[in-house]
């Protein structure tokens, strides 16, 4: 059951709400941004050039020292599919099941975690750090641990006395043993009160095993991230960590709004990453950062409404830092719709990742053949 | 015990309202169905709760964040209401007519929206989006604040559309941008001054004519100066928006349906039952209430088939809770970590994820948030303390001189509101009571055996699948 600490781990960090991408990669040196945003974008005298042309948002100031200028980051501009929904609902559902025709039912990660785990021997091969499982993460039959709290993961926690306890956890796993014809939300919770009963045992280990010299911050993302640190340095066998920040719908008051998550955000990957560095655990983790799509080129006059042509960051030791696909054109001429044209498809990111990192086969998780990247 | 009435009534109750203790299905009962289903429906007709009395237990708030006392406050009035069709209603609606405080940042703007809600939930469906369209948290949460004549901000009129009566594939791209130019100029007053200490105003709603595109629009075909007014008029009386309405009522009251992205290529589970419920929209000048009438009254609703066919939203888990163990049922401290505890259940009152609300149904259940439904339900129905739980000891108690294991667990199923689960589990139960010994109630050290077994049998049920589904 236990993998060896250095099985290549994947971090993913969903931006909820729609990370506009056009400040966050900004090109500076193209009046057209000035003229389509002038109100949301960041002064020329502002921004961190990262070359003649684009820069980035001020607050990514600590992932540029940390990792940019490493050659650990990689930017995939333009990183979209074809048909763009602007709907956050959907477009996140597309980017969670890579099926932008019908609707998914199973998560890519979900897929991800069945390959790497065909058995199911590990309960925490997948874990959430968040309230709710994104469905990245669901695929029935596959085990991902949901965790909001490290210390407090377990059920039956108020029944006093040992052997209570014990003989009342005996009669929950009996209650959650499936039947057949008891239908398939019965199965699933069955099978949800199993992985419990064996990840809480494992799970309940890593805040007591952890110490560190890093200080994170007290904000939700930053705590998020020190959860995984936590995890992982338990070495559980936890291949994929999964967790989220938001709101990154910034239809309004956005300059404000915009700066502050990048400000929680940056620090807190920086630290992550220290943690990890501290306890020499790092030179296997590989960090996706993704968002459901970009923000219209054109601002409303306080925030930016859904557009589509986003962009993902892949952060880490092993990571060919540099840009990678094309900056989408601001031309009038070359938009769509008044929004950037999507200029690589997204699940070559993740096949890129799953092939060259995880080493799965991505086809079947992703369905489909795309166009992989040289960041691995 | 067991009878098919009781049954009856409890799945009602689930469904109208967050439950009931055994003792309020028999008096139900004995009212009979269809009284009882008029007496929800007719919320208006009961007392209102004594809000003053809970405002004066709710103060820390106004000298620094009101939220966890506005949040509170909402589940303190699911809680202790004699209108559970009204809060159950006004919980629907959040689900759908999203607005949050992770955005308003005004929880004074968060408690008058909710207030609006409440009075308009089951009332004409256009007179609920009017008021919505005016309601001063919609326009910030949506951005209409941000919409102005020479350059719109199409988020509210996307989202009325998408999300609030039609549902995609039903509009057009330029029906949207129709939509947000007629909703120019409903914005907020400027902001009241605070002369009073410790307070804080709502926000309210102000029409800027000078600010609202008067110029003529085509909406959904028809061609008008139209103002926000006109554009909810033609969205309420559209077939989608009474297919719309319907499919969510059958999904929050009668079984969970797919998620709504799928309901563009899923047909309904019940296609025959949506229709009867959007005909009935249709019919009785977009009622709501109308609406649910027909609903709790028909076959579809009552037959045994749907009954547990949804699983209980973190807010239900917590409310029906309470309801069922007596606590909390007059205002007192520590509310708020009752908001919390749904919270932590994937459901924060007052603070949907995103304008799309919570996906539910099967999607409530995750290894996370099952882990903090069983602990939260099973500390509570095992606090002997508490007053549901002590009436569930006496009555139990009281059945017979001898109670075998299995009336002792069919008792106590039948005592947490009539609970049907499946027979494996039963037997589990079962084995479970045998193993603990004897249950006689002769001497006082026996009768504390006995309340600690019933403590122990509750927290198991509550423990249990099914316990999850209502």
């Amino acid at each position: 059951m236990t993998t060896s600490t250095k099985d290549p781990v994947l971090v993913v960090i969903q931006l909820s709400g729609a990370n506009d991408y056009m400040n966050t990669v900004i090109p500076y040196a193209d009046p057209l941004y000035y003229d389509f945003r002038p109100v949301v974008s960041i002064p020329q005298n502002e921004v961190v050039p990262i070359d003649g042309q684009l820069a980035f948002h001020p607050s990514l100031l600590p992932l540029k020292d940390k990792f940019w200028d490493t050659g650990k980051m990689a930017l995939i501009h333009g990183a979209g599919y074809p048909n763009p929904n602007r709907s956050h609902f959907r477009s996140m559902d597309i980017w969670h099941t890579c099926e932008p025709e019908i609707m998914g039912i199973e998560g890519w990660l979900g897929r991800a975690i069945r390959d790497l785990d065909p058995t199911a021997e590990n309960v925490l091969t997948g874990v959430n750090i968040g309230q709710s499982l994104p469905r990245a993460l669901a695929v029935p039959g596959v085990p991902v641990a949901s965790v909001a709290n490290l210390e407090q993961y377990g059920v039956l926690t108020g029944i006093e006395g040992d052997k209570e306890r014990n003989q009342a956890l005996d009669v929950f796993a009996r209650m959650y043993t499936p039947a057949v014809g008891s239908g398939i939300v019965m199965d699933y919770l069955a099978q949800t009160g199993q992985d419990i009963l064996k990840g809480a045992d494992i799970l309940k280990v890593a805040p007591a095993k952890y110490s560190s010299t890093v200080e994170y911050a007290d904000n939700s993302i930053a705590q998020a991230l020190k959860g995984i640190a936590q995890v992982h340095l338990a070495d559980l066998g936890t291949r994929v960590f999964y967790c989220s920040h938001a709101l990154y719908d910034t239809h309004a008051t956005q300059v404000a709004d915009h700066k502050k998550l990048w400000d929680d955000l940056a620090p807190a990957v920086c630290d992550f990453y220290d943690d990890l560095r501290e306890h020499d655990a790092s030179d296997n983790v590989v960090m996706l950062l993704f968002t459901e799509f970009g923000r219209r080129v054109r601002d409303n006059g306080s925030g930016t409404d859904h557009g589509s042509g986003g962009g993902s960051f892949v952060i880490g030791d092993p990571i060919k830092g540099g840009m990678y696909s094309e900056y989408p054109s601001l031309k009038p001429e070359d938009q769509l719709d008044g929004d950037l044209r999507f200029s690589y498809d997204f699940r070559g990111i993740y096949s890129t990742i799953l092939e060259r990192w995880l080493g799965l086969d991505a086809k079947p998780v992703v369905g489909g053949s795309f166009e992989q990247l040289d960041f691995i | 015990m067991a009878n098919n009435e009781i049954q009856l009534m409890a799945h009602l109750m689930r469904r109208a309202g967050f439950g009931a203790p055994f003792e309020e299905l028999e008096a139900r009962v004995a009212k009979g169905y269809e009284a009882t289903v008029e007496e929800l429906l007719r919320a208006e007709e009961k007392p209102d709760w004594e809000e003053d009395v809970a405002r004066r237990h709710m103060i820390g708030g106004h000298l620094g964040n009101a939220m966890p006392e506005i949040q509170g406050f909402w589940m303190q009035r699911m809680i202790a209401t004699t209108r559970p069709l009204q809060e159950k209603m006004t919980l629907f609606w959040h689900t759908i007519l999203c607005s949050g405080d992770s955005k308003l940042d005004h929880p004074e703007t968060m408690d008058t929206h909710i207030d609006m809600v409440r009075e308009k939930a089951l009332g004409r469906y256009p007179d609920l989006l009017v008021a919505l369209s005016r309601d001063p948290a919609m326009i910030i949460y949506l951005d209409n604040r941000y919409s102005h004549k020479d350059s719109i901000n199409e988020n509210y009129g996307r989202e009325l559309l998408e999300l609030f009566s039609m549902g995609v594939g039903n509009y057009t791209e330029d029906d949207v941008k129709m939509a947000a130019r007629a909703f120019t100029g409903w914005t907020l007053a400027p902001a009241m001054n605070s002369f009073i200490p410790y307070q804080r105003h709502a926000f309210k709603f102000q029409y800027d004519p000078e600010d609202h595109d008067d110029g003529e629009k085509v909406f959904l075909g028809q061609r008008g100066r139209f103002n926000g007014d006109d554009i909810i008029n033609i969205i309420a009386r559209q077939p989608a928006t009474a297919r719309f309405i319907a499919r969510h009522l059958y999904d929050f009251f009668v079984a969970d349906e797919v998620q709504v992205p799928a309901w563009q290529t899923t047909p309904p589970r019940d296609p025959a039952a949506v229709n009867v419920l959007a005909d009935a929209y249709l019919q009785s000048d977009y009622d709501i209430r109308s609406v649910l009438r027909v609903l709790f009254n028909s076959d579809f609703f009552k037959d045994e088939s749907v009954w547990y066919a949804r699983v209980k939203s973190p807010v239900e888990v917590v409310v029906g809770t309470m309801r069922l163990v007596g606590d909390h049922l007059t205002p007192a401290p520590g509310i708020e970590s009752l908001v919390g505890a749904a919270g932590g259940m994937g459901q924060i009152l007052l603070n949907p994820p995103s304008v799309e609300g919570w996906h539910g149904g099967k999607e409530w259940i995750n290894s996370g948030a099952l882990v903090n439904r069983v602990n939260f339900v099973a500390n509570r129905v095992g606090d002997l303390s508490l007053p549901g739980v002590q009436r569930i000891v006496e009555r139990l108690g009281d059945i017979t001189e001898s109670i075998s294991p299995s009336d002792f667990v069919d008792g106590c199923l039948e005592l947490m509101g009539s609970i049907r689960v499946e027979e494996d589990t039963r037997l589990a139960l079962i084995a479970h009571v045998e193993r603990g010994g004897p249950l006689g109630r002769d001497t006082e050290e026996e009768r504390a055996s006995f309340a600690r077994k019933v403590g122990e049998l509750l927290q198991l049920i509550a423990s249990s699948r099914e316990y999850q589904f209502a």
